[in-house]
């Protein structure tokens, strides 16, 4: 889950890592009034959860009263990259002396948390791994100790000279490195850390990602959600437990397990199809979760035909079978169904669907083909 | 020979009273597993399907020599269960469980590390040794005893391929799932490792996906050091970037971890990828004959 940057700054401030003074603002009026609280010149910035946002226009100093309604006007209701611009962060404007990067991910390959550190900040660190990986430091955090304090120092000592600053930043790199774990975070980014000229260490910009597998100990950390900028049949999906993605194909997939999903659409693209989403119904599927996910996948109007691909193991081919039927009767299903079910009473689905119209296929490249067919 | 689990494995389950763990119980017991005891804090004492139910893992250990454990406990309480077995001697953990929090994983997988302990998962569907013995969820009537290894990140895809091996006249030595989440025990390296050592082993298949760097890293460890043939699979072609696809380790970061990346680094390294799961079968029997 991600949040806004106007988020993440709140949670920072509750870590102790300083922020600039600024406002989140919804309208014109109350940016206005912000400017005035805040002093001009002033940042205007639209929250937006893509990367771009400066080079899309969506950040923009203002240095007079006009500047900020001009610049208020048009950001506020822009497009940025198909995402329209809700809200805007009205902030101080910085006097910048040196900008830094430092960002916590779980490194995967090493099976720990590590810091990152780069004395080029402002620039995503996508990039600068990918160019010149020599100029990023890396901190591996003791995965039972935590961060410990000489490691936050070497994070400090390498991005500033002056040993004053430099323990202040370690101070930040250990305040980031708590705010990580206790809050079960997969990145937290202050890109970038600004040493400014009245000598302020502070986090002009913010970035914290969370990982949905600890979202369910972090309640505050739910309710920041934007629910505004997902699309409502994945939120949908989520609460019933299911497992959706959108893509802008009109093969509808229902799938029993990840991998096989994403197999079962790579093959529909094989075949010359286009696959409308991702769906995993999830391992011992009810009647009842078959329903929720065809209601779910209904809504996508661009779907034409529904392809189930179902290998039996501890889902049930036979409750599958039952969702269909129900689904059929009560959601008016005017979509062709291709059935691929197999493993676990597969005898007895078939009994069940004998009657109901479906189109069987006896493997997933059969299924492929012939919901590919059917489009014709 | 086999690698993880064979007849000498002496399992023990914990979440033993539990819906998934009374079914799978009974099925692994069926398939010719060796289930030798139950945990389930609370319930020592009671029977599931013939097997003692004990209140904690050390007690099972003690009481039947268990070496070997699988967790089917939900997620807030699997990292306390797997502490528990590798604190209690257990040689091999497979874990079933899925949603653990990656934070905590990394503290799970340091602490299993020290001790002399191998983790598999979370989030796994387990290992099955064909003929041998079955630890976890995979259906047992797909497999049939056989030369091929194969390790993958996924379930159902898992099944799948090794459904396609078995019709093509194959079969296969050990399979199993390392786990779709994002920080896991043990890693295709690990396992191609063991599958090098093993006999009965002739050619290795790797089920991968998005996200990370695990199949490049691999495919590296092919080429360097593994001498039997090995075929791979990759889904996620069509899986757009930043999404999670299900698997807490299934999303592209950025530019990184896509399938393109993945399939061009196997290809690099002398492992062939079939574009479907039919095709794996029929690249391996054409290998294998």
């Amino acid at each position: 889950m991600k949040v806004h940057e106007y988020q993440a700054k709140e949670i920072f401030k509750r870590f102790g890592i300083q922020t600039p003074k600024e406002k989140m603002c919804r309208t014109v009026e109350e940016v206005v009034e912000a400017s005035k609280e805040i002093g001009i010149p002033c940042v205007i910035k639209a929250q937006v959860m893509v990367g771009g946002r400066g080079k899309a226009g969506g950040i923009k100093i203002a240095k007079n009263d006009t500047e900020v309604v001009e610049y208020a006007e048009a950001i506020l209701g822009m497009d940025i990259k198909g995402i329209s611009v809700k809200k805007v962060l009205v902030s101080e404007a910085v006097d910048i002396g040196s900008e830094a990067y430092l960002g916590i991910i779980v490194d995967r390959t090493e099976k720990k948390t590590v810091v990152m550190a780069c004395k080029e900040g402002g620039v995503e660190i996508e990039e600068i791994a990918r160019k010149k990986p020599e100029a990023i430091y890396k901190v591996y955090a003791d995965s039972l100790l935590g961060l410990l304090p000489y490691k936050a120092r070497e994070i400090g000592l390498f991005l500033y000279d002056d040993p004053k600053v430099a323990f202040e930043c370690a101070s930040i790199a250990a305040k980031l490195y708590t705010l990580f774990i206790n809050l079960d975070s997969s990145l937290a980014e202050i890109n970038p850390l600004v040493w400014d000229k009245s000598g302020r260490l502070i986090a002009l910009d913010a970035k914290i990602n969370f990982d949905d597998n600890g979202l369910f100990r972090h309640p505050d950390v739910e309710g920041m959600r934007d629910r505004e900028s997902e699309d409502e049949n994945e939120l949908n999906a989520r609460e019933k437990d299911l497992s959706y993605v959108r893509l802008t194909g009109n093969i509808g997939c229902v799938v029993n397990g990840a991998g096989l999903a994403m197999a079962t659409m790579d093959l529909v693209k094989h075949f010359g199809g286009e696959p409308a989403n991702f769906l995993d119904i999830g391992g011992s599927s009810s009647p009842e979760k078959v329903m929720n996910a065809l209601e779910i996948l209904l809504r996508d109007r661009n779907v034409k035909v529904i392809f189930f691909n179902i290998f039996g193991g501890i889902t049930r081919c036979d409750d599958v079978a039952n969702g269909i039927l129900e689904a059929k009767k009560k959601l008016s299903i005017k979509q062709p169904i291709v059935a691929r079910l197999t493993g676990t009473n597969e005898d007895k689905a078939m009994e069940i669907l004998k009657e109901a119209g479906l189109i069987f296929a006896n493997s997933m490249d059969d299924g492929a083909k012939k919901a590919i067919e059917l489009l014709k | 020979m086999s690698i993880f689990v064979d007849k000498k494995t002496r399992l023990v389950v914990q979440g033993i009273t539990g819906r998934d763990g009374s079914f799978h119980t009974a099925q692994m017991i069926k398939y010719g597993t060796n289930v030798v005891a139950g945990v389930t804090p609370g319930r020592g004492g009671k029977e599931v399907e013939g097997v003692p139910v004990f209140n904690a893992v050390a007690e099972a250990v003690q009481k039947t020599e268990a070496n070997t454990s699988v967790i089917f406990v939900p997620a807030k309480f699997a990292p306390d269960a797997i502490y528990e077995s590798a604190d209690a001697g257990i040689k091999l953990i497979v874990c079933i469980s899925e949603g653990i929090p990656a934070i905590e994983l990394v503290k799970v997988v340091a602490y299993v590390e020290d001790k002399d302990c191998r983790l598999i998962g979370p989030n796994s569907p387990g290992v099955v040794s064909a003929g041998e013995a079955k630890v976890g969820i995979l259906p047992g009537h797909i497999f049939k005893k056989g030369s091929v290894g194969v390790v993958s990140r996924s379930g159902t895809l898992t099944y799948e391929i090794v459904d396609h091996i078995t019709k093509s006249g194959l079969g296969q030595s050990t399979c199993l799932g390392i786990g779709g989440d994002p920080v896991i025990g043990t890693k295709f390296i690990e396992c191609l490792e063991l599958f090098a050592e093993d006999g009965e082993t002739e050619a290795v298949v790797l089920v991968g996906e998005i996200g990370g760097r695990d199949e490049q890293d691999a495919a590296v460890y092919v080429k360097e050091h593994f001498n039997k043939p090995v075929f791979g699979f990759i889904v996620g072609k069509t899986a757009p970037p930043g999404k999670r696809m299900g698997h807490a380790g299934a999303i592209i970061a950025g530019t990184a971890g896509t399938a393109a990346e993945k399939i061009k680094a196997f290809e690099e390294n002398g492992i062939r990828v079939g574009e479907t799961p039919a095709d794996v079968a029929r690249l391996l029997k054409e290998k294998l004959g």
